[in-house]
């Protein structure tokens, strides 16, 4: 368990390095600096300029100067809106994001393993037909069209929810199921798989020979296994409703990050790009590292496994 | 007279045709599991779906008088009509025209890109596998750190540093597109690597690279077949995903995400100019995700063992 959890601190580290490093330098090729614009600026002011956001240091001191601002949590300063930096950007638009996130996870979570285990509990039969086949349809529906539908339907046409702005819980209600309705089938169709496969099992034949009730079967023996697969896919989970919010958050006009995130690619704000991108994985790959973990601990089977494959 | 029949129709098919050859015997894999995914009415109908709009992304154009980029000022934001048969869009371009220049679009975006992370994934996978020991762990370790780094985030960035078109889309997807693909084959040479008719050809004096070639890449075409189909869609909807973001092809060109994108500002009066698009990319993402439903079932060995 030590052993596996170093070794996935080790990858977590060396791909928030790759991750910071790639983005620098992706950053830097671009032609051009920010200062480039339509109007000639004067050479002094340019200069200054570039002095001021050390941009006249050779790439590789940059790089290193950057770095170090990572290490305190500093991310520079926005080259778009004057005396705002990219730290202050976040921390106005991720509780705005992360509140339309936990809702939309909530969501897929509780429908999801609903629906997942109801089809795979009837098997065969219609409820079970039926939860597929939308679940397949919900797998199709981007979650940027499935919110201008529901924009379109519910809102404009039925009014039954505000049509855009952020604030209130009715004004969350349909971006959050716009972002969970994809998670939602993924998980009931994962789910519905791994039930199947745990209800063929030996164990399950010794518990129905043993007397036991199907209930009881279902949420004592098939149900604990069958959710592993689950947990392990908190992880990718979490990704597809963070750059989904990209979208959605556009199309409903919520101020969360990532809006700023669309903002900043369109207004070409390269530090706040890089800055967010760097946010959004350090976020993504420390979900990812407490999902290893945490299954890990569900199932000590994995982190002995590795350890097996490793001596 | 049936007995006759039933003794004497054998005995005259083995006069008529050669014996059968040992390739014959037994049922071919391909056969069997194409039987199988016939089975699946939703799955064909599906796939005749998908053939419908490849046939139509190449003849559609060319089915009424307008091109994707010629505008009809006084005509603009038309409702479907005989004229236009999808409508019109703000600069009075046709839609229907446009609709299936995009299709080729996305299309073409999503298929390539698979194909492309087929044979990356493929060739890394199956050396990771060879090669074993040290090198193995190495290169799965690089797949790792790649693989946990958000991809769309990587599209978006490679996407804003190279500058949008149809190549860069390409780029950037496949960019981490590839490891799922390389897990996959790894995954499955290892496992195939165990059963005995490998060990037989070991035994038999066959090299590394002839067991990959002959014996075991071959074994694992069901789940790439699988694999790829469900690859399309994931990249035909990043495509529309970055075009809805306003990064994707450039004017006059517009594929799928694009015109959803456009037709966004206009949903209020003119929904169809985003329905039409953004029902289109649904369909195909539905029908691609059905056939690969399909093929799964149909070749996943796993499932049948």
């Amino acid at each position: 368990m030590v052993n596996y959890f170093f070794k996935k601190l080790g990858i977590l580290l060396l791909s928030l390095l790759v991750v910071a490093t790639l983005t620098f330098f992706l950053m830097h090729a671009i032609p051009g600096d920010p200062f480039t614009q339509e109007k000639a600026i004067p050479q002094e002011i340019l200069h200054a300029m570039q002095k001021h956001y050390g941009l006249d240091k050779p790439l590789i001191v940059q790089y290193f100067d950057y770095m170090q601002g990572l290490c305190k949590f500093d991310l520079g300063p926005s080259f778009k809106y004057q005396g705002r930096t990219v730290n202050e950007i976040i921390k106005e638009g991720f509780p705005v994001s992360l509140c339309l996130g936990l809702e939309a996870l909530f969501i897929s979570l509780s429908l999801g393993i609903l629906f997942g285990s109801l089809s795979a509990s009837r098997q065969g039969k219609w409820q079970d037909r039926s939860t597929m086949f939308i679940a397949i349809f919900g797998l199709s529906m981007p979650s940027f069209l499935l919110a201008t539908f529901l924009q379109y339907g519910l809102a404009m046409k039925l009014d039954l929810f505000p049509v855009a702005r952020w604030g209130t819980f009715q004004q969350s209600i349909l971006p959050a199921l716009s972002l969970a309705a994809l998670p939602t089938a993924f998980i009931a169709r994962l789910l519905r798989t791994s039930m199947i496969e745990v209800l063929h099992q030996d164990y399950i034949q010794t518990a129905k020979s043993k007397g036991l009730s199907p209930s009881w079967i279902l949420y004592k023996h098939v149900f604990r296994n069958a959710l592993l697969p689950v947990a392990s896919y908190l992880g990718p989970l979490t990704a597809s409703i963070l750059t989904g919010s990209f979208a959605v958050e556009k199309i409903f006009g919520i101020p969360g990050l990532g809006q700023w995130f669309v903002l900043s690619i369109t207004n070409r704000d390269y530090t706040v790009i890089m800055g967010t991108t760097l946010f959004y994985s350090v976020i993504l790959m420390i979900t990812v590292f407490l999902v290893d973990l945490l299954y890990s601990w569900i199932d000590p089977r994995i982190s002995s496994s590795t350890k097996g494959v490793n001596s | 007279m049936s007995y006759l029949d039933s003794i004497s129709t054998p005995l005259k098919e083995r006069f008529t045709h050669p014996l059968p050859s040992y390739s014959e015997k037994a049922p071919s894999f391909w056969k069997e599991g194409w039987k199988r995914f016939c089975q699946n009415k939703i799955a064909l109908i599906a796939l005749s779906f998908l053939i419908f709009f490849i046939i139509m992304s190449i003849v559609g154009p060319w089915m009424n008088s307008y091109t994707y980029y010629e505008t009809h000022l006084p005509l603009k934001n038309m409702a479907p009509c005989k004229k236009f048969w999808f409508g019109t869009d703000e600069l009075g371009r046709d839609l229907f025209t446009r609709i299936w220049w995009g299709a080729r679009i996305s299309l073409f975006v999503g298929i390539a890109a698979s194909f492309i992370d087929l044979i990356i994934g493929v060739l890394y996978g199956s050396m990771a596998a060879l090669l074993g020991g040290k090198i193995e762990e190495f290169m799965m370790r690089i797949a790792d750190i790649l693989y946990s780094i958000p991809y769309l985030l990587v599209v978006i960035l490679l996407m804003v540093v190279i500058g949008s078109g149809i190549s860069t889309i390409l780029i950037a997807l496949t960019f981490t597109g590839w490891i799922g693909m390389a897990r996959i084959i790894r995954g499955q040479i290892l496992q195939i690597s165990q059963l005995d008719f490998v060990k037989a050809a070991r035994a038999l004096g066959a090299g590394k690279i002839r067991i990959l070639i002959s014996h075991l890449i071959p074994n694992c075409m069901g789940s790439i077949l699988v694999t790829v189909t469900l690859t399309i869609p994931t990249a035909i909807f990043a495509e529309a995903f970055l075009s809805f973001l306003g990064l994707g092809v450039q004017a006059p060109i517009a594929s799928w995400g694009t015109m959803a994108n456009e037709g966004l500002s206009a949903l209020c009066y003119y929904p169809w100019r985003l329905f039409f698009p953004a029902g289109f990319i649904c369909i195909t993402m539905l029908c691609f995700n059905l056939v690969g439903d399909g093929l799964r079932d149909a070749f996943d060995p796993r499932i049948h063992s």
